[in-house]
C-alpha cells in the first residue's frame, strides 16, 4: 500500500486531467466562439450593388453612398452623449434605446445606432469619431432611382431583420437586404459578395496583424447588373394614364413573355423607401388601407376576368369540338334556362350570332349556350367541369404562374370538388355555374394571368412565362424556366376564328371608336360586377373596366390587359387606356391627342369615395 | 572522472526529459513571438533565452553524470546547507520581482535559489532517513525530518513565495513511504477535504455533516471499544479546525487570497476581473479543439490574452495550438517520468538512493499537478512552474539537476555499497 499510493494518485490525476481537457476541447464547443470573439476582429468590406437598366438600356437604379454610425458594446467607453446627440441630431432617450438594443442584439458584435447620416452629418461626425470609443462608420450604398414610375417592379431595400440573420448567416445586423421587387427577387444577384477581413486583435483590444496572414480573407464582389424586360417609356406613359384611377396595367411580349410595363395605380414614389425616412414612410403606405400604394394590383389584385374570358372559352368549345365557327345561337336580351325561368341579361344587338359576331358584340347569351355545351360534353357535369378546368389552366389561370416577381396570388378556377362542397346533394348542373361562361361568380384571376392569357391567343397557343429579367451582367438570361414554350391544350388552328373576333371587336363591336390608325390590335371588352361590405352589408359598387388586347394582329408584338377598378365598363377607361398603350409602344408616339387628354382628364376618385361618405349613393353613372 | 557506468544509464527517464524540454522551447516560441523577432535564438526575446539556458543545461547534466554518485550522498548536509544560506541571503540581497523577494542578480542573469532547494532538500532528506539511527516511527525523527523540510519551506515563505513554498508539501509522500503513520496522511486528506467544504458551505454545515457521519458509523459499527471517545475526539477536531478555517479565510487572508479560492470553487464568476486568468486559460485550451489551431496559429497566444502565458501558464499554449492530442500527449509524458522515478526508486538497494528518488517523484508530481489543474480551471490559481515547460533559466536548471541527480544515482545503483 505504501508503495503504490502515489501511483495510484497520479494515475487518477492524468485520467483526471485527460476527463477535464476532453469537456474543455471537445465536449463543450462555446469556447471556440468565445476565442474567435475575443482574438479576431471581422471587418466587411460592402460591394456596390448592381444597377437596374430597362430593356432599352436606360439606367433605372444606381446607387448612392450612405454612412452608418455602428458601435461594439462592450469596446465603448464613456463619452460625451450629449455632444454626441448633438452631432448626430438625435435624441439622449433614443441613443440609449438604441444601445440597449445593440447590447441585447450581441456585445461583441457590431450593431446600427443611427443609420444613414447625411452628406454634411458625416462630414462633421468623422473629424470627431476619435473620441468615441467602440463606435465607428459603415459605409453602404443606398439606392439612388433614375425613375419614379415603376416602384412596384423595382422594390426596396432595408435593413435585414433578426428573422433572416437567423436563417441566413450571410446577413449581418445593419446590412441591406432587397425587400420587394426586382430588389427581392435577385438579391442574390444584385448584392454581390461582400469582402471580408480577419483582423488578429490583442488582449488591449488592439489590431495586431491580418489573422492567418489575411489568408482566409476575401474581396468584394461587385453585385451584377441586370437588364429588365420593362419598357421605361411604356411604363411611365402607362403610369400617367393611369393617374387618378385605381387598377392595373400589364404589358407583355408574346414571342419571349417578356413584361414589358407592370403599372398600378396608386403607387408611390420610390425615394420615400430610401434613407432614414424609409421607415417612417413605409409603416404610413402599409397603414393606407384605402388607396394601398404598396399593393401591386397587377400581381396581386384578383378580378372577376369579365368578358374576355368569353375567348377563352370559345376556344375550350372549338378545342372539344362542341361548336363549329358557323354554329348561330339566338340571344333575346339575354338567355333563359332553367325551369324557374331564370335569365341571364345581355345587351341589345342583332341576333342570332356565329362566333366572330359573338366576340365582337359579347353576347353573354351565345357564350351561356357553349359553356353548357362543353360541360353537357360529359356526364356528370363533374367530369365535364373539371375538363374544362383542365384546358383554363393551360393558360396559367388558377394558379401561381411563376414569374420572377414575388409570387402574387393565384386566382381561382373552381373544380368540382369546389362545387360539390358548395352543393354538398352533388345535384349542381351547367347551369348552376353558368356565370362562368361570362368570366363572372367563381372565377376570380389577376391582371398579369389575363395578360399572359392574351399572349398566349396572340401567340396562338403557347406562351412563355412572363418574367422581368432580360440580362445578367449583359448576356441574355438562359433560364429554361423563361426561356421553354408553354403549349396550352388548345391546338393553333382554333385560334384564327376567335382572333378574327377579338379584331371585330375593333372594327365592328364593342370597342369600335378605339382603333389606332395603322395597327389592326384584337381586343375584348370587359365589364366585370363587384361588390364590397360597407357596415357589414354586401353593397354592389360600379362596374370594374376591364380590356385585353394585342397588336398587331400578326407577329404581335405587345398583348396587355387593363383593369381599372369601378370605370363602368370595358372600353371606357380600360379599352381607351389599351389602345393608347399599343400606339405609345409600336408607333412610339400617340396621334390620338383627343383620346389621351380624355384619359389623362377623367378622374375616378370621386367614384372611389362613394363608399367612404357614408351616404346613400348611385352606382354605373 | 568517475567511473560511470552508462550501459546503467536509463535512457528512458533521459528521452522523455528531452522530450518535455524540447516540446516546451517550442511552446515558449509561440507564446513570446513578437515582430521584432529575428531568429530563433534572438537572446533578446524569452525564447532566445530558454535556448542559451536549455544549452547551458546540458553542461550541468555533464558535470552531474561526471560526479562520483557518493559526492551526493557525502556531501548532502553541505549543499543542503548552502541552499538554506543562500535563501536567507535573499533577506538581504534578494531583488524583489512582482513582489517577492526570490532573484539575485548578477549582471543581467537573475538566479531564483529556492528552484535548487528542492533538490538540496531532497539529498538532506534522504541522508536523514537513510542514516542507520533514524527511524521514522519515532516521534523525534518524524519532527526532525520536518524540520529539514520546514527551514527551507519557511524561508521561501517569507520572500514571500506561497507556491515553491507548498512545493514542499509534496515530501509528505516521501515520508509516508518511508514508515510515518498513514493517519497523517489520513488527517492531511480530511484537513483538505474540510477545508474546501467549508470555504463552499460554511462552518456550521460542516460540523452538522460530521456530526451525522460520526453519529452513522457509531451504529453501523460492531467493535465499538474506545470508539465514542475517538468519534467525540475527531468530530471536536473537524469542529475547531472548521471554525479555525473560517477565521483564517475571512480575517488573515488578504482578498487576493479569498479571490483564487472563490473562483476555482465556483462561488464567484468575475470573467474580466479576478477570474480573468483562468477564464482566459480556459478559452485557449477550449478553442483548441482534437488537434490544436496549430504552431504559432494560436488567437488566444498571439493576441497575449492569456497572462504570463510562457511562464506558469505555458500549458494553455499547448492546448491551444497542439489541441486534445497535444495536451494528452504531455500528459502522457509527465505520467511517465513521474511513474518511472517512482519505479526507479523502487529498484534502489540503498535507502538514500531510494528516498532521494521518491522525492524526485513527489516533486515532480506536486508541479504537474498544481500547474495543469491550475491551467485548466480545477486546483486554485497557485503560481508554480510547470517543469520543463515553463520560461525560465533557475527553474529549468533546478529539475534537471533533480532528475539527473537522480539518474546518476540509479546508474550505480549496483556498485553503491556502503
Amino acid at each position: 500500500m505504501r508503495k503504490l499510493l502515489l501511483l495510484i494518485i497520479i494515475i487518477v490525476t492524468a485520467i483526471g486531467f485527460t476527463a477535464r481537457l476532453f469537456y474543455l476541447q471537445i465536449y463543450d464547443t462555446s469556447y471556440e466562439n468565445l476565442s474567435r470573439n475575443n482574438a479576431v476582429k471581422i471587418l466587411y468590406d460592402y460591394p456596390q450593388r448592381g444597377y437596374l437598366f430597362d430593356r432599352n438600356n436606360k439606367l433605372l437604379v444606381a446607387n448612392q453612398p450612405s454612412y452608418d454610425v455602428m458601435a461594439i458594446p462592450r469596446e465603448i467607453k464613456a463619452f460625451d452623449t450629449l455632444e454626441f446627440c448633438k452631432i448626430l441630431n438625435t435624441k439622449k432617450e433614443k441613443l440609449v434605446k438604441q444601445l440597449n438594443k445593440a447590447r441585447n442584439y450581441s456585445r461583441q458584435l457590431p450593431s446600427v445606432i443611427v443609420p444613414q447620416l447625411t452628406k454634411s452629418e458625416y462630414a462633421y461626425l468623422q473629424e470627431k469619431m476619435w473620441k468615441y470609443e467602440g463606435f465607428y462608420i459603415q459605409k453602404r450604398s443606398l439606392r439612388d432611382y433614375k425613375t419614379k414610375a415603376a416602384a412596384n417592379v423595382l422594390g426596396f431595400i432595408g435593413e435585414v431583420n433578426n428573422r433572416i440573420i437567423k436563417k441566413q448567416p450571410y446577413y449581418r445586423s445593419g446590412d441591406l437586404i432587397g425587400k420587394q421587387g426586382i430588389e427581392s427577387a435577385y438579391e442574390k444577384e444584385l448584392r454581390g459578395i461582400k469582402g471580408v477581413k480577419y483582423i488578429q486583435k490583442d488582449r488591449l483590444n488592439r489590431e495586431i496583424a491580418p489573422y492567418k496572414a489575411g489568408k482566409l480573407d476575401t474581396l468584394p464582389v461587385r453585385g451584377k447588373d441586370l437588364h429588365l424586360t420593362i419598357d421605361i417609356e411604356l411604363q411611365e406613359y402607362g403610369k400617367k394614364l393611369m393617374q387618378n384611377k385605381r387598377g392595373g396595367i400589364v404589358a407583355i411580349e408574346p414571342s419571349s413573355g417578356e413584361i414589358l410595363a407592370l403599372i398600378t395605380a396608386p403607387s408611390y414614389d420610390p425615394d420615400l423607401l430610401v434613407g432614414r425616412k424609409r421607415s417612417t414612410n413605409y409603416t404610413r403606405m402599409y397603414y393606407d388601407t384605402i388607396s394601398k400604394p404598396l399593393y401591386d394590383r397587377g400581381l396581386l389584385a384578383e378580378y372577376p376576368p369579365g368578358s374576355p374570358f368569353k375567348t377563352i372559352n370559345a376556344l375550350i368549345a372549338l378545342e372539344e369540338g362542341v361548336i363549329a365557327p358557323e354554329d348561330r345561337f339566338s340571344c333575346y336580351h339575354g338567355y333563359k334556362y332553367g325551369s324557374r325561368g331564370r335569365k341571364m341579361g345581355c345587351h341589345a344587338h342583332p341576333s342570332p350570332v356565329n362566333l366572330t359576331k359573338g366576340i365582337a358584340v359579347s353576347c353573354n347569351s351565345y357564350f351561356a349556350q357553349v359553356y353548357r355545351k362543353i360541360i353537357e360534353k360529359y356526364e356528370p357535369p363533374q367530369k365535364g367541369l373539371d375538363n374544362w378546368r383542365k384546358h383554363l389552366e393551360s393558360f396559367g389561370f388558377g394558379n401561381f404562374l411563376g414569374y420572377d416577381l414575388p409570387p402574387g396570388r393565384p386566382g381561382r378556377i373552381p373544380s368540382a370538388a369546389y362545387y360539390d362542397k358548395v352543393y354538398p346533394a352533388k345535384n349542381w348542373r351547367a347551369t348552376t355555374t353558368l356565370s362562368n361562361a361570362i368570366g363572372q361568380g367563381e372565377v376570380v384571376s389577376t391582371p398579369i394571368q389575363l395578360a399572359n392569357m392574351t399572349a398566349a391567343i396572340a401567340n396562338r397557343g403557347f406562351y412563355y412565362t412572363p418574367h422581368m429579367l432580360k440580362k445578367i451582367n449583359n448576356t441574355k438570361i438562359t433560364e429554361p424556366k423563361f426561356t421553354t414554350k408553354k403549349h396550352t391544350t388548345i391546338s393553333p388552328i382554333h385560334f384564327e376564328k376567335v382572333i378574327e373576333g377579338m379584331e371585330q371587336v375593333f372594327t365592328k363591336g364593342t370597342a369600335s371608336f378605339l382603333q389606332v390608325p395603322g395597327i389592326s390590335i384584337c381586343g375584348k371588352t370587359g365589364t366585370a360586377e363587384n361588390f364590397t361590405k360597407i357596415d357589414g352589408k354586401r353593397t354592389q359598387l360600379t362596374d370594374h373596366s376591364i380590356f385585353i388586347a394585342f397588336a398587331p394582329k400578326n407577329n404581335p408584338q405587345i398583348a396587355l390587359a387593363v383593369f381599372v377598378e369601378n370605370g363602368y365598363w370595358g372600353a371606357r377607361y380600360a379599352g381607351r387606356i389599351s389602345s393608347l398603350m399599343i400606339e405609345k409602344y409600336i408607333k412610339k408616339e400617340i396621334t390620338l391627342k383627343r383620346m389621351e387628354e380624355w384619359v389623362l382628364n377623367h378622374s375616378l376618385e370621386e367614384e372611389y369615395a362613394k363608399p367612404y361618405s357614408g351616404e346613400p349613393f348611385k352606382i354605373n353613372q | 572522472m568517475a567511473k560511470s557506468n552508462l550501459g546503467n544509464i536509463d535512457w528512458i527517464s533521459i528521452l522523455v526529459y528531452f522530450l518535455l524540454v524540447i516540446f516546451g522551447w517550442i511552446n515558449i516560441y509561440s507564446a513570446s513571438l513578437s515582430d521584432a523577432a529575428t531568429s530563433y535564438f534572438d537572446l533578446n526575446q524569452p525564447y532566445g533565452k530558454q535556448a542559451l539556458w536549455i544549452g547551458l543545461s546540458m553542461i550541468f547534466i555533464i558535470i552531474i553524470l561526471a560526479t562520483e554518485s557518493k559526492f551526493f550522498e557525502r556531501f548532502s548536509s553541505i549543499i543542503y546547507m548552502v541552499s538554506l544560506v543562500s535563501l536567507l541571503g535573499l533577506f538581504i540581497f534578494g531583488k524583489t520581482i512582482s513582489g517577492a523577494t526570490s532573484w539575485y542578480v548578477f549582471g543581467g542573469i537573475s538566479i531564483q535559489p529556492s528552484e535548487f532547494a528542492k533538490a538540496a532538500t531532497a539529498l538532506a532528506l534522504a541522508k536523514y532517513i537513510s542514516d542507520l539511527q533514524t527511524n521514522m516511527k519515532h516521534f523525534k525523527h518524524q519532527a526532525k525530518a520536518l524540520l529539514i523540510l520546514a527551514l527551507p519551506a519557511l524561508l521561501i515563505m517569507g520572500q514571500p513565495d506561497a507556491g515553491s513554498a507548498l512545493v514542499y508539501a509534496a515530501f509528505i509522500f516521501t515520508m509516508y513511504r518511508e514508515g510515518i503513520a498513514g493517519l497523517y496522511l489520513f488527517l492531511g486528506f480530511l484537513a483538505i477535504s474540510v477545508f474546501v467544504l467549508t470555504l463552499l458551505f460554511n462552518a456550521t454545515t460542516v460540523i452538522i455533516c460530521s456530526s451525522i457521519i460520526a453519529i452513522c458509523i457509531y451504529f453501523l459499527t460492531k467493535k465499538k471499544k474506545n470508539l465514542i471517545s475517538k468519534l467525540v475526539i475527531y468530530t471536536i477536531g473537524i469542529s475547531l479546525f472548521s471554525f479555525s478555517v473560517n477565521y483564517v479565510f475571512n480575517h488573515v487572508f488578504k482578498q487576493h487570497h479569498r479571490d483564487r479560492f472563490n473562483i476555482v470553487l465556483g462561488k464567484e464568476v468575475d470573467a474580466k476581473g479576478i477570474g480573468y486568468n483562468t477564464d482566459q486559460s480556459e478559452i485557449a485550451i477550449g478553442s483548441g479543439g482534437w488537434f490544436g489551431k496549430g504552431w504559432t496559429e494560436g488567437t488566444q497566444t498571439k493576441g497575449g490574452f492569456v497572462p504570463e502565458q510562457h511562464t506558469d501558464y505555458i500549458f494553455s499554449t499547448v492546448g491551444e495550438e497542439w489541441g486534445f492530442v497535444g495536451s494528452v500527449f504531455v500528459i502522457i509524458l509527465f505520467s511517465i517520468l513521474i511513474i518511472r522515478a517512482l519505479f526507479i526508486a523502487e529498484r534502489q538497494k540503498s535507502q538514500f538512493n531510494r528516498v532521494y528518488c521518491y522525492s524526485v517523484a513527489s516533486i515532480l508530481f506536486i508541479h504537474f499537478f498544481v500547474n495543469i489543474g491550475m491551467v485548466i480551471g480545477i486546483v486554485p490559481t497557485v503560481g508554480i512552474p510547470l517543469p520543463f515547460f515553463s520560461y525560465g533559466g533557475s527553474g529549468l536548471w533546478g529539475f534537471t539537476m533533480l532528475v539527473f541527480i537522480m539518474v546518476k544515482l540509479d546508474s550505480d545503483r549496483m556498485t553503491s555499497n556502503f
